[in-house]
């Protein structure tokens, strides 16, 4: 098309075929630059001003390098040489257009792989939190306590079936409330309460008059909201050190307090032996992931204390009302 | 028919009442005793003597497997538990069968049946070899010793362990104030205590890291708590491996 173009002009059709190699190549080349630049620096689309600039300087080199080249092959020849004089503008024109269509084709191109990148990395975290959670979900599903409550249900339902009906109920509902999927997810204080004692319930058919429980919680504190299924994991873990760290009765204390309705304070006590506690190992898989979690959901390290003085161990949390 | 006792050992009393309730099926089993932890198993054991066990792994203070340490000839066990990790263990422990919380009415008579052929035969019991050994390989390290001191069983810290000797067919514990035996071999401690925390130094004994207060090589290692322990060329070498020097 350029040379016949140029032919139409009344070019000789060799300078012509010349003039347009030496274009041509001239803008393959600046083709590849393009390519190569944006494969190592892809700006991102704040930056796509610079691009405009950069591009706009391209067409600029390009259109000087191919007309002195011409200008310099074909020295002798005026009437080419006029035609030249004239064209540059066009040529221009002609270079600015195909310099920026290579470079938006490459720079949506590049941006395109990088969405899907962007996408893939997206997918891949949402499922690191999918199975973060599904973590959760078997560690509060303690298989542990699953059977021997099945164990203590089979018993019941020999015995006294009326109750063994009641505990099932009591086990399903509980178990309803701890597959609910949302971690954020809060609720009163009310709530989480209700189903606390349904699990205290459980524990308590389990071992008999060995489990007491104390429940203080301030009037005023009932509808303060806290996260789902926080209170459980601390309860359990109460559970289990005070019933298998000591002998005789075990009583769990929970207390609830509100402080000025900012701070949603809760406290779980059991009583354990320091002398054989060290060798448990400190503090229990089960504070360590309520404090993980109250980090993820309140950016706080600080929201879980611990407490050890006599032969009570003690727990306390703090919810921030937002 | 041949009569057979038993003692039933479960911190769970629901639990309990299940093997009870089984149990009336056979007439021949005498329950001598209900207990909810390990230290009244020892006692139970000792006072009937039973023919057999029903056991829970999970009790207070201490588990099923350290109550059976204790218990100079033990009975035929049973174990009944909600764990299936421990099977391996139970095996090692010689345990007759293993029944997995829920089970059923035919699966505890299985478990009686297999129990009741056993004791009615004078042969050994089946050999668990295979089983023991994979237990032994994959088993934990110990986290605390539980021993017998006169009737009372006591729960040691790893942490106050001063040294351990070997004397006959038993371990000697030295801690502060008191010597514990145990039967056990130096071969079980050197395998089930955490090699940088406790070295063996010599055939017959292993010390804590944390209790060395200075070497006189090549033939002695002075603890902290000033006593003596002789050392081996081989133990030596491993005390220098593991303090680095």
């Amino acid at each position: 098309m350029h040379i016949y173009l140029l032919v139409d002009f009344g070019i000789d059709p060799k300078i012509a075929v010349v003039d347009s190699f030496i274009t041509h190549f001239i803008f393959a080349l600046t083709s590849f630059i393009i390519y190569i630049t944006l494969k190592y620096y892809q700006p991102s689309k704040e930056n796509f001003f610079y691009i405009r600039i950069w591009a706009l300087l391209l067409a600029i080199g390009n259109t000087f390098v191919i007309v002195n080249a011409l200008q310099y092959i074909y020295v002798s020849d005026a009437s080419y040489q006029s035609l030249l004089d004239k064209s540059i503008p066009l040529r221009f024109c002609y270079q600015i257009l195909m310099v920026a269509t290579i470079t938006l084709i490459q720079w949506l191109g590049n941006y395109m792989l990088e969405q899907q990148g962007d996408g893939d990395r997206k997918q891949q975290s949402e499922s690191f939190t999918k199975e973060a959670e599904l973590y959760n979900l078997r560690q509060q599903l303690q298989p542990h306590f699953l059977f021997n409550s099945l164990n203590s249900i089979s018993s019941l339902a020999g015995s006294r079936p009326e109750e063994a009906r009641k505990m099932i109920q009591q086990l399903s509902e509980f178990l309803r409330h701890t597959l609910r999927k949302d971690e954020k997810q809060l609720i009163t204080l009310q709530d989480e309460l209700y189903q606390l004692n349904l699990y205290l319930e459980i524990e308590k058919v389990r071992f008999g008059n060995r489990l007491k429980s104390v429940v203080l919680v301030d009037e005023n504190c009932s509808q303060l909201l806290l996260p789902v299924l926080i209170l459980q994991p601390l309860v359990e873990n109460a559970i289990k050190f005070g019933l298998y760290d000591t002998l005789g009765e075990v009583e769990i204390v929970i207390q609830g307090k509100c402080m000025d309705r900012k701070w949603l304070q809760i406290s779980i006590s059991n009583p354990f032996d320091p002398s054989t506690h060290a060798q448990n190992s400190g503090t229990g898989f089960g504070i360590d992931s309520i404090k993980r979690r109250l980090y993820l959901l309140y950016a706080n390290n600080d929201l879980v204390q611990i407490e050890m003085k006599d032969n009570l161990f003690l727990v306390r949390i703090n919810i921030p009302q937002l | 028919m041949k009569k057979y006792t038993c003692v039933i050992i479960d911190d769970e009393p629901l639990a309990r009442s299940l093997v009870i309730e089984y149990l009336q099926a056979f007439s021949n089993i005498e329950v001598m005793q209900e207990c909810s932890d390990g230290f009244e198993g020892v006692k139970a054991i000792a006072q009937h003597n039973p023919d057999m066990i029903f056991l829970d792994v999970q009790m207070p203070k201490i588990n099923g497997f350290e109550m059976l340490e204790l218990i100079e000839n033990p009975p035929a066990v049973i174990f009944t538990t909600a764990f299936d990790v421990y099977a391996m263990k139970a095996f090692e422990a010689n345990a007759l069968d293993y029944l997995l919380k829920p089970f059923s009415k035919e699966r505890f008579h299985k478990a009686i049946e297999k129990m009741m052929n056993q004791l009615g035969s004078s042969q050994d019991r089946p050999a668990y070899d295979a089983l023991v050994e994979a237990a032994n390989e994959q088993e934990e390290l110990l986290t605390r010793l539980v021993v017998k001191h006169h009737q009372a069983v006591v729960v040691l810290p790893l942490m106050d362990i001063q040294y351990l000797e070997a004397y006959g067919d038993y371990i000697k514990i030295h801690t502060a104030n008191q010597v514990y035996l145990k039967k056990k071999t130096m071969n079980y401690f050197e395998q089930h205590l955490n090699a940088k925390d406790f070295i063996r130094v010599h055939r017959s004994y292993i010390i804590p890291a944390k209790e060395i207060q200075k070497i006189d090589p090549p033939d002695f290692v002075i603890l902290r708590s000033g006593i003596k322990v002789p050392i081996s060329k081989t133990g030596y070498g491993k005390l220098k491996g593991v303090l680095g020097i």
